[in-house]
């Protein structure tokens, strides 16, 4: 039920590779548990992050989370389309709605992340 | 965990964790003086003993005496109608509006009063208030370290001495680092104030220009009531504009409850602190009205939220919105021309005293008297003038200089006796 082709974090974010880059956004999990998506806070491009580091935010109706770089990087692009179309985080979460792309990931920080079977699991432990 | 009150034994815990010994410790930073010599209260006294003992107090106070003092807080006329309106129960007891659903009218009037923010302002979005003038300068300043990720801060020194002093006092632990300038180089903001707090007006639109050429934002203090005449902070391209409300309609009340007004760009709504109140329209197409932007806000963003204010001055905000709507743009307007007319008029006749402002004034000036300043108050005061405020009392001036504001109320025949008493005592 999530793709195989993403390393997953235990706040949720999912990160993938793409063309040299890697695209992050969070698991359809945590965009239902959050309820509408309202609002989505992008970082700016050129932003260096760490891995764990704070690097977005998302809003729904009632509820706000950060979003943390699932892995180290430098930020190149921001989803901007979320910017008038938030909703596209519920309707594909893994898909259209994701936040930003790193260029620069240490492939070795992906190693502690957990592949879809790990997070299926850990999703159905805590809940 | 259980929600008793605290033991004996828990509190000394809490103390050794924070390294103190007492309570009485964590008031230290209060001066000695002003701090309760003891707790042992005399026995209780009857109603009418009360009243007679409180009566005496009242009347040391000097609230007959005709004033010239400005510095922040003015002395305008307040509508009759304020007070009865105000005082309605619908409003005066009125609770957080979080239930829309019960609160209609407290949050149609906060609204309203982020409307009329606006359009005096030319700013897209208004807050539903903050606490005061010189905390809404510590809000936009934070505000604008979120926004651009910078921490250094440039204080133009046309900003109130007061509140400089609020800012660094509010920060003095966010390790940002406050400079005295107009340079927006590296800056998160460049703080101004219009009028300065001298009562000096200046144009800030070029300077709008250089701030956002270095990616800062400019702050503007303003004077609402100002804005009758002299051009807006929106107009001059500021990010944030802040001021003390307390002109519009709420009395000087010994300092407060005053009206922290905030209003900003739409671009930065979503980094701007407090309530917000905005219309829309309930499942039956009915125009209704909510709070909007909560995720902002503290009791859902908890420790990353934009700010810890999570309330509002909503009465004083609410007599603001009477004033406004009271005057209207025509009355508004001739509020300011007699504010600026009056003053002008004061001015030209003070002429044994020397005008320290260097550009044109709106309703305040400063002026080098030939004595002594606080004398010449405490001199004044006996003969039923606050004659301003003493420029040294805030390093802002020599001892001999005196800040004096005049507004509508003051008639032609109270300036000219006032200007002939001040003359009288300061060149004896």
């Amino acid at each position: 039920m999530y793709p195989d082709d993403c390393k997953y974090t235990k706040e949720h974010e999912w990160i993938r590779a793409e063309g040299g880059l890697y695209a992050v956004g969070i698991t359809s999990f945590a965009a239902e548990q959050l309820g509408d998506v309202t609002y989505v806070d992008l970082p700016k491009p050129g932003k260096q992050v760490k891995q764990g580091e704070s690097t977005a935010a998302v809003e729904s109706v009632k509820a706000a989370s950060d979003i943390y770089a699932p892995a180290g990087g430098r930020v190149v692009e921001v989803n901007t389309a979320l910017g008038d179309a938030p909703e596209l985080v519920n309707e594909g979460p893994f898909e259209a709605g994701w936040f930003f792309k790193l260029e620069g990931v240490d492939a070795a920080e992906l190693s502690n992340l957990m592949d879809a079977k790990a997070y299926a699991a850990y999703v159905e432990a805590q809940h | 965990m259980s929600w008793a009150p605290a033991t004996a034994s828990e509190r000394d815990d809490m103390l050794s964790v924070i390294g103190v010994k007492t309570i009485e410790d964590l008031f230290t930073s209060v001066p000695a003086h002003l701090r309760p010599k003891s707790w042992n209260l005399p026995a209780g006294i009857s109603e009418m003993a009360v009243r007679d003992e409180m009566a005496k107090i009242a009347a040391k106070n000097a609230a007959a005496h005709t004033s010239f003092l400005g510095g922040g807080a003015y002395d305008h006329y307040i509508p009759a109608a304020i007070d009865a309106l105000v005082s309605r129960g619908e409003f005066y007891t009125a609770y957080t509006p979080y239930q829309p659903e019960c609160a209609q009218g407290t949050l149609q009037s906060i609204y309203e009063y982020q409307s009329a923010i606006c359009r005096l302002t030319d700013m897209e979005f208004a807050n539903a208030s903050l606490y005061d003038g010189g905390t809404a300068v510590f809000e936009a300043t934070t505000m604008s370290v979120r926004i651009t990720g910078r921490s250094k801060i440039v204080v133009h020194d046309s900003l109130s001495p007061i509140y400089r002093r609020m800012l660094d006092t509010h920060t003095a632990h966010l390790q940002l680092d406050i400079v005295t300038g107009d340079d927006p180089t590296d800056a998160a903001c460049v703080i101004v104030q219009n009028p300065s707090f001298l009562g000096t007006i200046a144009d800030y639109t070029a300077l709008a220009k250089r701030c956002h050429d270095a990616g800062a934002l400019l702050v503007i203090s303003f004077y609402p009531i100002s804005l009758g005449l002299v051009k807006s902070p929106g107009e001059m391209g500021a990010d944030i504009c802040i001021a003390e409300g307390q002109c519009l309609g709420v009395p000087l009340a010994f300092g407060g409850p005053w009206l922290g007004i905030m209003a900003t760009r739409k671009e930065h709504v979503r980094k701007m602190p407090g309530r917000i109140a905005a219309e829309t329209s309930d499942a039956q197409g009915r125009r209704g009205f909510v709070l909007t932007l909560q995720a902002r806000e503290q009791h859902i963003r908890r420790d990353k939220a934009m700010s810890n204010i999570c309330s509002n001055e909503a009465l004083c905000a609410l007599r603001a919105l009477m004033y406004m709507s009271l005057m209207g743009k025509e009355g508004f307007r001739d509020v300011a021309r007699h504010c600026y007319s009056k003053a002008e008029y004061l001015k030209s006749k003070l002429t044994f005293a020397t005008v320290l402002n260097e550009g044109p004034t709106f309703n305040e000036f400063a002026v080098r008297l030939p004595k002594n300043a606080e004398t010449v108050i405490a001199e004044m005061a006996k003969r039923g003038y606050l004659a301003g405020l003493p420029l040294s009392s805030l390093d802002a001036g020599a001892d001999t200089d005196l800040l004096i504001a005049v507004t509508e109320r003051r008639s032609r025949a109270e300036l000219d006796a006032f200007s002939a008493a001040l003359e009288e005592v300061s060149c004896n």
